[in-house]
């Protein structure tokens, strides 16, 4: 690849006659022979693999995968389940510009690394304000993997081995918590709503784990089930979603032991699903047992505030295999942009996304049940911005049928609720777009009756 | 907090207002502005379930206020845009711009993870093409992608390898060996599988001692977990007979791929005899760190191990209505999947940074990657060694393992050699690890770094051997140009103080 003196390629400076003065220096007549502890039979296999590209034309090809997508972003959208388009202000994607944050290591220095850790301390204290708990750590992988490890967390601090999830919870929180916990001498069941509130809970019960808004985006009763825990000796786990925080009573509020969110709905695009931050929040009495990297501010020998990672004895690098968990990340950029999120919308904003979420989502309810044929939030629950359907059609034909409208439907949970349909609303849904998808379903039903 | 006063001894760092933001609010203050409802307003719920106005203490700042006071924190970072970062282990290469490009392209940013596999054709060819690429470079040809992190890639090889011992018959074997010099995560991943940690001695070459290992591979042997090249920087000249030992053992052998950067179009760990590995692509395959995160560890598996990836993988299904190439891609549960060890598919945004990045280099391109690799750890080791011991005397692959025992003797241990190149504006290398070298200092220059750069850290290392000498004060009490001096991490840790508190508090 390299000739004429210039260098192999524009990421690796070195040029033809660099490297000569360079193996000189080594001590060594070429390349080959700093690679001979590789076994001979198996050295330079060769990669069958298509040759370097320009900028120009690597970009090309992406763009053109990139536009092959159904974007959410230039159609209406109704799906949710985990997964949010909320709005994102200016000056997330302003801030992640910055070099400094984007191409620096965990913060193993801290002299040189107060921007990650003062940031990251914000982000704490974001996240803990509005969970109205004690204490959160830097940043799980995502929310479910943030609600597996507040499982084993109980189990630690409970010294019981019996992790019972709500079963109106998400089943990938399920998939998730099993995986982790499988050979953990933990076990991870389901229980009814019903008999956590009439007290039926194993007495070697970790924790009552449950989601609110749970996957139906109706909200839980999180201080009944909490209290139900606590009188039957188990921590309780609460995952929720944090725009609707931003309303309804949080987990803080409601004797929560240890709650746990998908951060993505604050401040960070779909991106098909990742990456993604987890948010992992806890009691103050709880700390020593978190999972997961912890920012703490402290002094410099000058008496100046600055921000150093700490309570690390209960991390990989030092416990090795007695480490509450082996994370070794805080996914802390994306930490960053719900830092510089928080920052941006304060109190009103997160407030005010949260109203239009519920009266967009309870426009929409409202003119589903309006519809011949249609059923919206059939229990009557109180809900968020999420609510189950059904439709004198099923859920399959109707999103392909939404879909050749140019609008994405909502989730198919047949396999949940017969024939329901999940669907979301945000404040990035105009009544428009509402009303479009209104008209379609009305029109879909129609011709489905026929 | 009050304004710091000025006097003529005060440093930038003195002056720069780097309060938290909730010390900068003031009521009434907003950064963003939001559309009233467009829609009929409906009945809020039972007061009961609501939260009072005033109970969410956020900070209540202006738009330039956001702006100036993350761009002023961001000024107190080192990162790769900015300084030489040779941290060992980590592969701080250059991240290109145009990686972070792509992954903002609205037809990658704005996909739902649930959307009809059909409407992101363009996401799941990213993703296949990328898990063609990892198998072709690891000769480990069965890739998910799924894992969101070195650790969980790790962790999700370590279920695959129980699964697969478990399918035949062979869930009692529950024992994780494991080399002295590996990273913490191994061990720790280990346990989270449910394995007791057997640990394996390294010999004085710096390899795995096979006598030991021969004595300890058996019946109960799940897996031998092998970070190639070891954290000494070092290939294992033994690999074949090593996993010939663990094979005859009936275990498995798992590779850390943290540092597959330096093999690259040398060598295919499957051509070796390993089974499984992950990669962390935020390492070898130049995406962002981020300061900790988000990562990606893909884990790539023998054919054979294939059915028990976690989920998902992309696969291409044949289907009619395809269109002219007669295939779509789809995401997959394998048959006898681990499971779903996240959310969703993976860490999206990281991968098509990733591939994007592979494209630019292409098959020549990465054999050029960790040839370079190689020969720039092996020149700053020929230049340092008559100052620095070497943790082991001979040629290394991607990164060198110093050792400051020379200066230790001399009252300076390797913590303020780190602390003094931040002086010089250089990151510290990785401190005190693999843990079996004393004062290690562990340097990896990676291949974007030019020789005039590796000069200059060179000549700085020198420079600060000699400052050892002449004015050792300088040294220890490192570094003097930062935002901040030492911590005091040990009351961080007695004390915890972890969230923004009122003042008086």
């Amino acid at each position: 690849m390299s000739s004429n003196g210039i260098s192999a390629h524009p990421f690796i400076p070195n040029t033809p006659s660099e490297r000569e003065q360079m193996l000189a220096t080594i001590g060594v007549e070429n390349f080959d022979a700093l690679i001979t502890d590789i076994p001979e039979d198996h050295r330079n296999p060769g990669l069958d693999l298509p040759a370097s590209a320009s900028e120009l034309e690597v970009a090309a090809r992406m763009q053109a995968l990139a536009a092959i997508n159904q974007d959410a972003g230039s159609r209406p959208s109704f799906l949710g389940a985990g997964a949010y388009r909320h709005f994102i202000p200016s000056t997330v994607g302003a801030v992640l510009q910055r070099g400094e944050f984007v191409t620096s290591y965990t913060p193993y220095q801290p002299e040189g690394a107060q921007g990650t850790l003062q940031t990251g301390f914000e982000f704490q204290s974001a996240v803990a304000q509005i969970f109205g708990m004690e204490v959160a750590n830097a940043g799980m992988y995502d929310g479910p993997t943030a609600f597996a490890e507040a499982g084993l967390m109980a189990a630690r601090v409970s010294r019981r081995n019996r992790i019972l999830i709500l079963d109106s919870a998400d089943r990938r929180l399920f998939e998730v918590a099993d995986a982790y916990s499988r050979y953990q001498q933990v076990t991870v069941e389901s229980i009814g709503l019903d008999k956590v509130l009439d007290g039926d809970i194993p007495d070697d019960a970790a924790c009552i784990a449950f989601q609110s808004p749970n996957f139906l985006g109706e909200i839980e009763d999180a201080r009944a089930i909490s209290d139900a825990a606590h009188a039957a000796g188990a921590l309780s786990v609460m995952h929720t979603y944090p725009i609707a925080l931003g309303m309804f009573k949080a987990p803080g509020q409601c004797d929560v032991d240890i709650a746990t969110s998908e951060g993505q709905p604050l401040g960070v695009p779909l991106t098909f699903g990742g990456a993604y931050v987890g948010l992992f929040t806890a009691k103050q009495r709880f700390i020593r047992q978190l999972p997961g990297r912890i920012i703490g501010e402290t002094a410099d020998t000058n008496g100046r505030t600055g921000y150093t990672l700490t309570l690390q004895t209960r991390e990989q690098h030092i416990r090795r295999e007695r480490a509450t968990s082996n994370i070794c990340t805080s996914t802390q950029l994306i930490g960053l942009m719900v830092a510089v999120y928080c920052a941006t919308m304060g109190p009103s904003g997160l407030r005010k996304v949260a109203e239009l979420s519920y009266h967009k989502a309870h426009y929409l309810a409202d003119q589903i049940n309006g519809l011949d044929g249609w059923d919206a939030n059939p229990n009557g629950r109180v809900f968020f911005n999420e609510f189950v359907a059904t439709g004198p059609v099923g859920p399959s034909e109707i999103n392909r049928q939404l879909a050749e409208r140019g609008i994405i439907g909502g989730l198919d949970i047949a396999d949940v609720v017969p024939g329901g349909m999940l669907f979301c609303v945000t404040e990035m849904n105009s009544r428009h777009d509402i009303d479009r998808l209104v008209n379609a379903l009305a029109e879909i039903g129609k011709g489905g009756a026929a | 907090m009050n304004a710091p006063s000025v006097s003529p001894n005060s440093s930038i760092a003195d002056m720069q207002d780097r309060r938290l933001l909730m010390d900068r609010s003031v009521p009434g203050h907003h950064a963003v502005a939001l559309p009233e409802p467009d829609v009929p307003v409906s009945d809020l719920p039972d007061a009961d379930l609501l939260r009072d106005v005033g109970d969410l203490q956020l900070p209540e700042v202006d738009q330039l206020e956001v702006i100036r006071y993350f761009t002023l924190l961001s000024r107190l970072n080192f990162s790769i845009d900015t300084n030489f970062y040779p941290l060992g282990s980590c592969t701080m290469k250059y991240n290109p711009k145009l990686n972070d490009q792509m992954a903002s392209l609205g037809g990658f940013a704005n996909i739902h993870p649930l959307q009809d596999d059909v409407a992101v054709q363009g996401a799941l060819e990213v993703m296949h093409e990328l898990q063609k690429w990892l198998g072709e470079a690891t000769g480990l040809p069965a890739v998910s992608l799924a894992p969101l992190a070195g650790a969980q890639g790790e962790y999700a090889g370590l279920l695959i390898a129980r699964a697969a011992l478990e399918a035949r018959g062979e869930s009692h074997r529950n024992v994780a060996l494991i080399p002295d010099s590996a990273h913490g995560t191994n061990p720790a991943s280990a346990a989270m599988a449910g394995l007791d940690v057997v640990v394996v001695k390294t010999d004085e070459f710096g390899n795995v001692d096979v006598e030991d290992l021969r004595e300890k591979a058996d019946d109960k042997t799940c897996v031998f977990m092998l970070t190639i090249p070891s954290t000494l920087g070092l290939f294992e000249p033994n690999i074949i007979e090593i996993n010939q030992i663990i094979h005859d053992a009936g275990g498995l052998v798992y590779a850390d791929g943290a540092n597959l950067n330096a093999l690259l179009g040398l060598v295919k760990l499957g051509d070796v005899g390993v089974d499984i590995c992950h990669s962390n692509l935020h390492k070898t395959f130049s995406t962002p760190h981020g300061g900790g995160g988000p990562g990606a560890g893909p884990v790539m598996v023998t054919r054979r191990l294939a059915s028990f990836l976690p989920d998902p993988v992309v696969v291409q299904a044949r289907s009619s209505d395809a269109g002219p190439r007669g295939y779509r891609y789809r995401l997959y549960r394998p048959i006898e999947s681990i499971g779903k060890i996240n959310g969703f598919h993976g860490s999206f945004s990281i991968l098509v940074r990733a591939y994007t990045y592979m494209q630019s280099l292409g098959g020549d391109g990465l054999r050029s990657v960790s040839e370079n690799a190689v020969i720039n750890a092996n020149y700053i080791q020929a230049q340092l060694r008559d100052r620095f011991d070497l943790a082991v005397d001979r040629i290394c692959m991607h990164e060198t393992v110093l050792s400051g025992k020379r200066q230790a003797d001399r009252g300076v241990p390797a913590l303020n050699i780190a602390k003094r190149l931040l002086d010089y504006g250089i990151h510290a290398p990785t401190m005190y690890f693999p843990l079996i070298v004393p004062e290690a200092l562990m340097v990896e220059p990676t291949e974007t770094e030019s020789k005039e750069t590796l000069d200059r850290f060179i000549s700085v290392m020198q420079a600060i051997d000699d400052e050892i000498s002449s004015e050792p004060e300088t040294v220890l009490n490192a570094p003097h140009s930062l935002p901040v001096s030492r911590l005091d991490e040990a009351t961080a840790a007695r004390r915890p103080v972890l969230r923004w508190q009122p003042d008086g508090d």
